[in-house]
């Protein structure tokens, strides 16, 4: 069947919405690529430009592969493959005859929105989807319909098929039961950078604190939020440095040592919370201090990093607990060793500054350190001026301005100078309650660097140096709050009405933003399980499951049904309806009225063949041409119808015809 | 009306592959007579909708599912909107115009679109003509279904689908649908062209009294197919009956186009050479008549005696 125009059109401008995020995401050069390959087709219908001949086909296939070949150096991956469906999309378009490219296009289309959902999931690519799924259906439509263009029907018609779909798929995301575990194996890649917290952290160069307001994670406690003073959310810990740059202990591989899981005794029940992680293309899972259960998936070294095998390069959510008190396990020698070990060249104040506290007893020189920073004219500052080769030296001495990476680095280095074990150990903390939805919103602005010291009989003890700077001396007046509250401060801070307004629905957002992420891209087995659980729905394994959503879906298609067939009947007279069901009761003795046959006429043969239903037959009928051939008030005279319809029951005798 | 079925009838496999038979009268098609199976496309949507729900199922991604699970709604929410834009259609047969052999018949059918809606892209495929597709707003609407006319005699419409697509051409529903329903098909006329000689006895005495239309003649019953401009309305009006007026002229002769003016010609050559003289001789206006082996038609002129004629001659060795 050749192709309308009008659907043609249709079909490129679904395309184009569908294609238009992929499109810009294709390396620079391609984006005049594809819209050409658009502008083409559009030339071909609407000013009749030939279709391309073979030999320029395939000329502009092999330059649309080179083009991805050269950007990406595969053709395979989710980005790469990605472009290459792109690109055959657009080449396609160039064939187009018949109904059957159409589909094929479209359908190519609905994969090509898919894919997108590999690199984004936000709730705008959410919102995107149905306006994408809308103009492709509307699309369907128009080819569907050769008879000529009614662009309105096309769109009112894939509206309302949308919306009688959206029930059915309601249903089925919720109870399609989700396996816990993918089919096969897929490689996960991106070419995205890691974002958010680094691996190491470097005092020398001019560091500025991150100041992104960007979402890290959240978490939604089960019980209570804990105090703000226990949220240290545990990231990268540090054990190497030359003086000015700390590291991992390794970067490429694992230590036996580290790998064996930390172990510590707990001093209260543990903290249950579900921590959805932006993805930030690491390993690890910013886990509340200490981590007291292993998930599956996930590794916990021997510093207390809870690590995932693979990165986590999507949205995550991770049902996780963590005790906020407890005693560590013995001391290993690696540590032992690792945890004193200083350059010998850098920093020659600091170490001896710290020697001269080495006699005195671990707890003290934690205190003497503490003690140094508050007493002395250190300041909190996000933007400190640039050290130089001795950066700790010159910090401690000098500029004595800094902030958490600055406290962290200078306090172990004292701690290990004085003969203590000690590491640096980076991660968030604190965070905002949404007070919308209750839960706790951490930034990337909360990014964090402490430190661990290790006392006989208590194990590693966290000190937060930075904490110790009183608060007036701190240049920033939120960083001033971080460590004291978790409540919505801001919220009752002396702001004018709009802020108020504008704080709440930043909030807001947040908290839909969540729902999202909970309900829609964190909708997995567990979760799956966890709902029908609760709603009682598992009684009867994932048979019932099944059963009811079927039933459920028959349900919802009976009803569209209905719908259907009484949109089509419109709305009838009522004369007509109760003048038909007068003449369906005849029928039932056996009274049929004949097509010729008027209102009168039937009447009077029914009261000749029927003496005993003659009167109120007649006043039916009466009543009926009365209302619908004379000057009858529809306000009085119709119910007094409706009631001498209801009074007439023939039965009984069939007549003898 | 349409007839209840039976049981039997209505699961029977030889109702679903090719219809009831020829049936009269308008056909409402019910949910009994309206099938529905997915198209090429509509399993082509549905390995689509497998892929992604595969790769959803990979890749752990609500979105992708959601996107699956949305086509597959609407796939299927599709199902009832193709099935009801043909339910409760009413097809009626119209009246054919009778064609000549080689001509293209046309079936006109009465598709009644009972409801306040636009039925849109409903397509008519007869066995071996060319689909049409139509849009019913509601009423009557008159479409044509048109078949070649190859061999003389009566053409029926045959088995034929009414069916839709829309509206998202992933499945198909259709009738199978046998009208009574036929057109009178008459010889192809031959492209010799002259008219054979008049017969001499039927010329000469008919002289005075024949039907030219020159002079006024005489008064004889009204024949349906008698011109109307004729009619003697004056005695109509007397209420004396209905009367043609004969007028006497020089072509008021009779003429008989016989079967055995074309010996030696087969069948179909003779039926086709005396079709052709029925067209001249009526377009000349000349009284004739027809004689074949099986039958023989008084001489008579007008569009009645054209059409007697030419059905005798298009039914020429049917059984009556």
């Amino acid at each position: 069947m050749m192709l309308a125009c009008h659907g043609r059109l249709w079909l490129l401008g679904a395309l184009a919405a569908a294609l238009l995020p992929q499109l810009l995401r294709l390396p620079l050069w391609l984006i005049p690529y594809g819209i050409a390959l658009l502008g083409w087709r559009l030339a071909i219908d609407l000013r009749d430009w030939p279709l391309p001949p073979r030999w320029l086909r395939v000329l502009l296939t092999l330059v649309g592969i080179g083009g991805i070949l050269t950007g990406y150096r595969t053709l395979f991956g989710a980005d790469a493959g990605l472009a290459l469906l792109t690109v055959m999309l657009g080449l396609k378009l160039l064939e187009l005859r018949s109904l059957r490219d159409a589909m094929v296009v479209i359908f190519m289309g609905y994969f090509v929105v898919a894919g997108g959902f590999l690199v984004d999931q936000s709730i705008y690519v959410g919102v995107y989807l149905l306006v994408n799924v809308l103009l492709l259906t509307a699309a369907l439509i128009a080819l569907s319909h050769p008879a000529g263009p009614q662009h309105p029907l096309y769109l009112r018609r894939a509206g309302l098929l949308l919306v009688q779909a959206l029930p059915i798929m309601v249903l089925l995301f919720v109870l399609f039961p989700r396996l816990s575990e993918p089919l096969w194996g897929v490689p996960k890649t991106s070419s995205s950078a890691s974002t958010g917290i680094s691996d190491h952290m470097t005092l020398n160069n001019i560091s500025e604190l991150v100041d992104s307001e960007e979402v890290a994670f959240r978490v939604h406690f089960a019980g209570p939020v804990p105090p703000a003073n226990q949220l240290y959310w545990r990231g990268p810990v540090l054990w190497l440095t030359d003086g000015r740059r700390w590291d991992l202990v390794a970067r490429d591989f694992t230590p036996r040592w580290l790998t064996v899981p930390g172990r510590h005794d707990s001093l209260d029940d543990p903290v249950q919370y579900a921590l959805t992680l932006e993805p930030h293309n690491a390993h690890w899972i910013f886990a509340l201090d200490l981590p007291a259960v292993v998930p599956s998936g996930m590794a916990l070294t021997a510093d207390f990093q809870l690590l995932s095998k693979r990165k986590v390069i999507a949205r995550q959510r991770y049902d996780l607990a963590s005790h906020t008190r407890y005693v560590t396990g013995p001391l290993s020698d690696e540590m032992y060793r690792l945890g004193l070990r200083l350059p010998a060249a850098a920093n020659p104040r600091t170490r001896a500054l710290a020697a001269q506290w080495a006699q005195l007893p671990a707890p003290a020189i934690v205190d003497r350190a503490i003690n140094y920073f508050r007493d002395q004219p250190f300041w909190y500052s996000r933007r400190p001026p640039p050290l130089g080769d001795h950066p700790v030296d010159e910090f401690l001495f000098t500029t004595r301005r800094g902030f958490c990476e600055h406290y962290a680095a200078a306090f172990v280095t004292l701690m290990r100078g004085a003969g203590v074990p000690a590491r640096v150990v980076t991660g968030y903390q604190g965070g905002e309650v949404n007070p919308v939805s209750d839960y706790l919103i951490v930034r990337q602005s909360d990014a964090h660097a402490w430190a661990e010291v290790w006392l006989d009989g208590d194990g590693w003890v966290r000190v937060d140096p930075t904490a110790a700077i009183p608060p007036q001396r701190v240049e920033a007046s939120t960083d001033a709050q971080r460590f004291r509250s978790t409540d919505a401060a801001t919220l009752n801070l002396d702001l004018g009405w709009a802020q108020r307004a504008l704080a709440e629905l930043r909030y807001r957002w947040d908290a839909v933003n969540d729902a999202w992420n909970q309900w829609i891209l964190g909708y997995n087995h567990q979760r799956q399980k966890e709902l029908l659980d609760r709603l009682g729905l598992l009684r009867f394994g994932w048979q019932g499951v099944i059963a009811l959503l079927t039933g459920a879906i028959a349900l919802v298609l009976g009803a569209v049904m209905i719908y259907l067939l009484l949109r089509m009947r419109g709305r009838r007279d009522p004369l007509v309806r109760i003048y038909r069901r007068y003449c369906d009761k005849l029928a039932t003795v056996g009274l049929r009225r004949a097509p010729h046959e008027g209102p009168d006429d039937f009447a009077r043969r029914v009261a000749a063949q029927r003496p005993d239903l003659a009167d109120i037959s007649n006043e039916i009928v009466a009543r009926y041409i009365e209302l619908r051939y004379g000057k009858g008030d529809a306000a009085t005279a119709l119910p007094l119808l409706r009631a001498a319809l209801a009074r007439f029951r023939p039965s009984g005798r069939r007549t003898s015809d | 009306m349409a007839t209840p079925l039976s049981l039997r009838q209505r699961f029977s496999l030889a109702r679903f592959l090719r219809g009831l038979g020829a049936e009269t009268g308008p056909i409402v098609l019910d949910r009994r007579r309206v099938y529905i199976l997915p198209t090429r496309h509509g399993l082509l949507f549905g390995a689509v909708i497998i892929a992604i729900l595969l790769g959803a199922i990979n890749y752990d991604n609500g979105l992708a599912f959601a996107l699956a699970f949305l086509l597959a709604s609407l796939g299927i929410v599709s199902i009832l909107h193709t099935w009801r834009n043909l339910l409760g259609l009413r097809v009626e047969a119209g009246r054919c115009t009778a064609v000549f052999a080689g001509e293209q018949a046309h079936f006109p059918l009465g598709l009644r679109n009972d409801s306040v809606e636009l039925r849109p892209a409903i397509v008519l495929a007869p066995a071996g003509g060319d689909e049409t597709v139509h849009d019913l707003g509601p009423g009557l609407n008159w479409v044509e279904v048109a078949r070649p006319a190859t061999r003389r005699g009566r053409l029926a419409l045959g088995r034929f689908h009414v069916a839709t697509r829309f509206p998202l051409s992933l499945f198909r529903a259709w009738t199978p649908l046998e009208l009574a329903m036929d057109c009178l098909v008459y010889p192809a006329p031959a492209p010799q062209r002259g008219l054979p000689p008049g017969e001499a006895g039927a010329s000469g005495s008919g002289g005075d009294k024949g039907q030219g239309q020159d002079d006024f003649a005489s008064l004889r019953p009204y024949h349906a197919g008698d011109s109307l401009r004729h009619v003697h309305w004056k005695t109509a009006a007397r209420e004396q009956g209905i009367h043609t007026k004969l007028f006497s002229g020089e072509a008021a002769q009779e003429l008989w186009l016989a079967w055995d003016l074309l010996p030696g010609l087969d069948t179909e050559t003779r039926l086709s050479r005396l079709c052709r003289w029925v067209l001249e001789a009526d377009a000349a206006g000349i009284r004739y008549g027809l004689r074949l082996p099986t039958r023989v038609i008084a001489p008579d002129f007008g569009p009645g005696q054209r059409r007697r004629c030419l059905e005798a001659l298009a039914l020429f060795g049917d059984k009556p």
